[in-house]
């Protein structure tokens, strides 16, 4: 279906920083400092600055230029599910503290 | 579970014996978003089944309203474990809806204003189980709570029960929606406590 | 695992939560832990805290600002008891933080209890000794909303190099020159480092308070790769 271009409320969202803690449940390395290029507008930036819609069933991290889901993560009992179908890449900086 | 917090019980009433396994009564109605609202205004709203057959039924705001309606009380169970009971919603039932729809698909594919989407079985939009509800205890159903219209398929986690919504795909094929191709579950039957997949 | 070990009243909605962990690996200023409550039946819900103090030992703080109809923050500001086990996860987060290793000037601006994760860096500066030139810009609603404000009156005169500024949104205190207001262009302007000196920008607070003071700073010519931020928001389902 075509997109619906509004209008629409930004509603309750936190940022990127949100993400660390769950993210760091899964990876070795912090990814809030890491830069990730959005699938949708290509626009890059800092995991830190995406914006995160915590009050669902999952954490839905979204583009803060086009608010297309760049990263979804469920935190099931025994099992994460983390999707990156909306980012074409991640750099992970490396060798810092 | 971790290490219990003395003294804390959460902003929630104990467990109540009828309500599915794992869940907890709540008197409010939490507010649940995976984006930004959409505020799609009536005169431009518009509700549209597209068939496995590639035909497509179009229902205007006006349209809708000319159908008969239906208020039902119900029980609702959100997957994040909370149950709000006896609610009350006005809406149009699926059954009016998919009257003159021809079609032998099995799967759904629902759709909404803002990009969600979420699948069920046919069978379960069916026999008095699904309205497009577009009043909540009586008011206009607020953009928060999915206005102007949501789905509403109360016997399935509340996931299923699009906000927002603005047509269903019929297909062969099933077709996981949004949270459903994110680890949760097709069915999502909160009485067999299907949250998860797998479970 | 954490125990509380003891708990200090900020304002009349703030508390500074003590606490020891065992095996605590040190932090960075700006990380935060995320803190898990479960009751008795299984049900649990979690939220971000920043942490306030500089990384020493196993003892660590969180100053707690108090939602009252929120469902964490009431339990943590008046049901949890000195000795209780509090569970949390981290230190996490590693965009939001200052390294007292990094010489360039420093410009925090703060918005309400946004002060919790600069003033750990505040703390880190002095406890490591560092001459990095530091900024503070603090906007409260009333002068009673202030946190760690006797803190922050002695460190503006001992601490070398950190100078604190206040702005007053809704009530300033007595003999304050000036109405109550809204941080501004001019706040930034004059309270922080200019865009030429190549500061490090953090800004902390609601999310309206972010953004105006984000887009401030690049409008006054900060690179937007030395403005850093991080918005309260909801942190848990």
């Amino acid at each position: 279906m075509t997109p619906f271009h509004g209008p629409y409320d930004d509603g309750d969202y936190a940022d990127g920083n949100a993400l660390a803690g769950p993210l760091r449940e899964i990876f070795a390395v912090d990814l809030t400092a890491a830069s990730g290029r959005c699938a949708h507008c290509g626009a890059e930036g800092p995991v830190a600055l995406l914006r995160v819609y915590a009050h669902a069933p999952g954490l839905v991290a979204r583009c803060p230029s086009c608010t297309e889901v760049v990263m979804r993560l469920v935190r099931g009992p025994n099992s994460a599910w983390l999707d990156l179908r909306g980012a074409t890449s991640i750099r992970i900086p490396l060798g810092v503290e | 579970m971790g290490i219990v917090s003395p003294g804390f019980h959460g902003r929630r009433s104990a467990a109540a014996p009828e309500l599915p396994p794992g869940q907890y009564l709540t008197e409010d109605f939490p507010v649940l978003t995976a984006g930004p609202t959409p505020r799609v205004p009536t005169d431009a709203w518009e509700f549209t089944v597209v068939t496995e057959a590639g035909q497509r039924y179009a229902w205007s705001w006006a349209d809708l309203m000319a159908l008969p309606g239906q208020t039902v009380t119900v029980d609702l169970h959100c997957v994040t474990k909370w149950s709000k009971l006896g609610t009350t919603w006005t809406g149009v039932s699926l059954d009016t809806l998919l009257e003159n729809v021809e079609t032998a698909a099995d799967y759904a594919l629902v759709h909404s204003y803002g990009g969600y989407t979420t699948n069920l079985p046919v069978e379960d939009l069916l026999d008095g189980q699904a309205w497009i509800a577009f009043k909540y205890e009586g008011e206009d159903l607020a953009p928060a709570h999915g206005g102007p219209a949501r789905l509403l398929v109360p016997h399935l986690y509340l996931w299923k029960s699009a906000k927002w919504v603005r047509g269903i795909q019929l297909l062969n094929e099933d077709e996981p929606g949004f949270w459903e191709s994110a680890g949760y579950h097709d069915y999502g039957d909160p009485w067999r406590e299907q949250r998860y997949q797998g479970d | 695992m954490a125990r509380l070990v003891e708990r200090r009243a900020e304002t009349p909605s703030a508390q500074t939560l003590v606490l020891d962990v065992p095996d605590w690996p040190g932090h960075l200023p700006g990380q935060h832990v995320d803190v898990r409550l479960t009751a008795e039946d299984g049900y649990s819900t979690q939220r971000s805290y920043s942490i306030a103090s500089a990384s020493d030992g196993s003892r660590l703080e969180l100053t707690v600002q108090r939602v009252d109809d929120g469902e964490v923050s009431p339990y943590l500001a008046d049901v949890l008891a000195v000795g209780d086990p509090v569970e949390l996860r981290g230190p996490v987060g590693g965009w939001f933080v200052w390294r007292h290793t990094d010489t360039a000037p420093v410009t925090l601006v703060a918005g309400g209890s946004g002060i919790v994760p600069l003033m750990a860096m505040v703390r880190t500066r002095r406890a490591a000794g560092s001459k990095a030139l530091f900024r503070l810009l603090y906007s409260v609603r009333t002068p009673q909303d202030c946190i760690y404000a006797d803190e922050l009156r002695s460190r503006a005169r001992d601490d070398f190099g950190l100078d604190v500024a206040y702005v007053y949104s809704r009530q300033a205190p007595q003999g304050w020159p000036g109405e109550p207001r809204r941080l501004g262009v001019a706040d930034v302007n004059t309270h922080g480092w200019p865009a030429d000196f190549q500061p490090a920008c953090f800004v902390c607070g609601p999310t309206g308070f972010v953004e105006t003071v984000a887009d401030i700073l690049i409008a006054l010519g900060h690179e937007p790769r030395r403005v850093r931020t991080e918005r309260f928001g909801p942190s848990g389902p």
